[in-house]
């Protein structure tokens, strides 16, 4: 036989018990095509194009997975930010191209669909801050929905005053989904450096540098890391790195494959893989447990940082070697609510905020579904994303700020989102105030990082 | 799609007639034996099968749903993948 039997039964251990699965199939579509002054025609374009292009993705991944017998959890659209398409229309408001998007998805039977974003690094054009002010009631409105905003680059610097704005948005947002704890906030990312083929929600989207139509994939698989890494005998940190990276490679050849076959038999340009670790929240499928299993108590104390870091750099090492083509987030994400080991530590008390900012240093990708207090200040959660800006930009990478601040919650508190979103316990905040910093606004400038020319 | 070359894994508690049983099914759908190899891992029956599939109109759904459908009655677990699944991931 070709494949050696204990092989063919670890690949399929990988499936069965340690919750490998590719975890989205994301098609990207260009709108740029279906701008128009009348919003009405420009709904039913926007409609027209997404329908049309991805009437078969569903059914196609769905092939391509028993082919395979591997587990694609999501199927997705990103489109082109909202903001740009939508710009030349005569109205003052983009709630109904929300709606669109979310019938367009429920339509084609997809999971989410990405791109109600806007671009807005170094200033803001009308349509920027229609999308801005319709974030809250679209997403109030809508299932599917995903928004994102980019405030800033390492080449531009940091806009404060989006930054001080989406500390309202961020409010607003939670106060008009208050009845399911906050949920739009959940799908909405405020990026640093945001990438413009990310398969990753809440923050895909299809950037203007993208083809028409193209598909990106997104591999999973924190579990099968985790086991890895405790499989082995009394390990030194360089070995840890070597399992690493040799179960990166594999987990990483599943996604390229499945992605050129769906690419193939849809008739769509393949795109990129996006190699990140995704954990869910099933027990064991958890990057804390990962950060454990090399020898931390929890996740969260002194030597965190340092372990996120070898396994971000490991992941990384491996995958790019399976995949011609990777880009989107490609590190570990930190997201709270979605990961067992996370909320773990928080309730332990040995995971602060404090401690996630450092770690977002070291990985992809920021300060990731995290609930906070519901009476934080607009300007505190400003301040907030202005720290996280800031580590992106120097650090020339992608960050990002995904906060819930759960209408009528405390710390000690914890809002229930279910499915891949998990459970948020609330997390503190600091006391003291912010607010003439980002009442200042402006500009931060570019650091010297972004003079490369 | 580089080989229409599927293997086939059962794996569960060893009973009488599982081999007889799966590869009635196969011989059904016209499904060729191309290697196979038995044996007990951690108590665990464990069979591996190759097999090749000739057919252009081969329903992969329909024998799939078939070969789940037999395990079930014999309290094993089938999989049929795509010889690709593996290939790829062992394979440079």
């Amino acid at each position: 036989m070709l494949i050696h039997p204990e092989e063919i039964l670890e690949t399929i251990h990988m499936i069965k018990a340690e919750n490998f699965d590719i975890r989205t199939v994301t098609m990207g579509i260009n709108l740029r095509d279906c701008c128009h002054s009348d919003i009405d025609v420009l709904n039913e374009n926007i409609y027209n194009k997404i329908t049309g292009y991805a009437k078969e993705l569903v059914r196609t991944t769905e092939e391509v997975q028993n082919l395979y017998g591997i587990p694609i959890t999501n199927k997705r659209i990103a489109v082109t930010p909202i903001a740009i398409v939508a710009e030349s229309c005569d109205t003052e408001d983009y709630v109904s191209i929300a709606k669109t998007l979310d019938r367009a998805a429920d339509d084609v039977g997809i999971d989410f669909i990405g791109g109600f974003s806007a671009l807005v690094h170094k200033g803001m054009t009308p349509g920027d801050l229609k999308l801005i002010n319709s974030i809250p009631q679209a997403l109030a409105n809508t299932k599917k929905v995903c928004s994102s905003v980019n405030v800033a680059t390492t080449k531009a610097g940091i806009n404060m005053d989006a930054v001080a704005m989406m500390g309202h948005i961020v409010k607003k947002t939670a106060e008009a989904t208050k009845d399911a704890d906050g949920i739009g906030c959940a799908k909405l990312v405020i990026f640093a450096n945001a990438p413009e083929d990310n398969p990753f929600m809440a923050g895909a989207f299809h950037g203007i540098g993208e083809p028409d139509c193209v598909i990106n994939v997104g591999v999973s698989g924190p579990g099968v890391v985790n086991s890895t890494v405790r499989e082995l005998k009394d390990p030194d940190l360089g070995e840890i790195s070597e399992a690493i990276k040799k179960t990166a490679f594999k987990i990483t050849r599943m996604g390229e494959m499945v992605g050129r076959e769906v690419s193939r038999r849809l008739n769509v340009d393949f795109g990129v893989l996006d190699l990140s670790l995704a954990p869910t929240p099933e027990i064991g499928d958890s990057v804390a447990a990962i950060l454990e299993a090399m020898g931390l108590e929890t996740c969260g104390t002194h030597g965190t940082t340092a372990a996120l870091a070898l396994l971000n750099d490991a992941v990384k090492k491996g995958g790019s070697m399976a995949s011609s083509y990777v880009g989107g987030l490609s590190g570990a994400f930190i997201p709270v609510s979605e990961d067992a080991g996370m909320i773990r530590a928080v309730e332990l008390g040995a995971l602060s905020l404090e401690k996630l900012e450092a770690m977002t240093s070291v990985c992809s990708v920021g300060l990731d579904m995290i609930a906070i207090p519901g009476d934080t200040s607009a300007a505190t959660i400003s301040a907030i994303i202005a720290d996280e800006m800031a580590i992106g930009m120097i650090n020339k990478k992608t960050t990002a700020v995904r906060l819930i601040p759960a209408p009528g919650k405390k710390v000690g508190d914890s809002v229930e989102f279910g499915g891949l979103l998990g459970r948020a316990p609330v997390m503190k905040v600091s006391e003291f105030s912010s607010e003439e910093f980002i009442a200042r606004g402006g500009r931060i400038p570019a650091p010297i990082q972004a003079l490369t020319n | 799609m580089t080989s229409t070359r599927f293997i086939i894994t059962v794996i569960g508690i060893d009973k009488i007639g599982i081999v007889a049983s799966i590869t009635k099914v196969m011989a059904d759908y016209n499904v060729n034996i191309v290697d196979i190899s038995q044996t007990i891992m951690e108590d665990l029956f464990t069979m591996i099968m190759l097999a090749g599939v000739d057919s252009e109109n081969f329903d992969l759904a329909a024998f799939q749903k078939a070969m789940v459908g037999k395990g079930e009655k014999l309290g094993v677990e089938v999989r049929v993948q795509h010889e690709d699944a593996f290939r790829f991931m062992h394979r440079i």
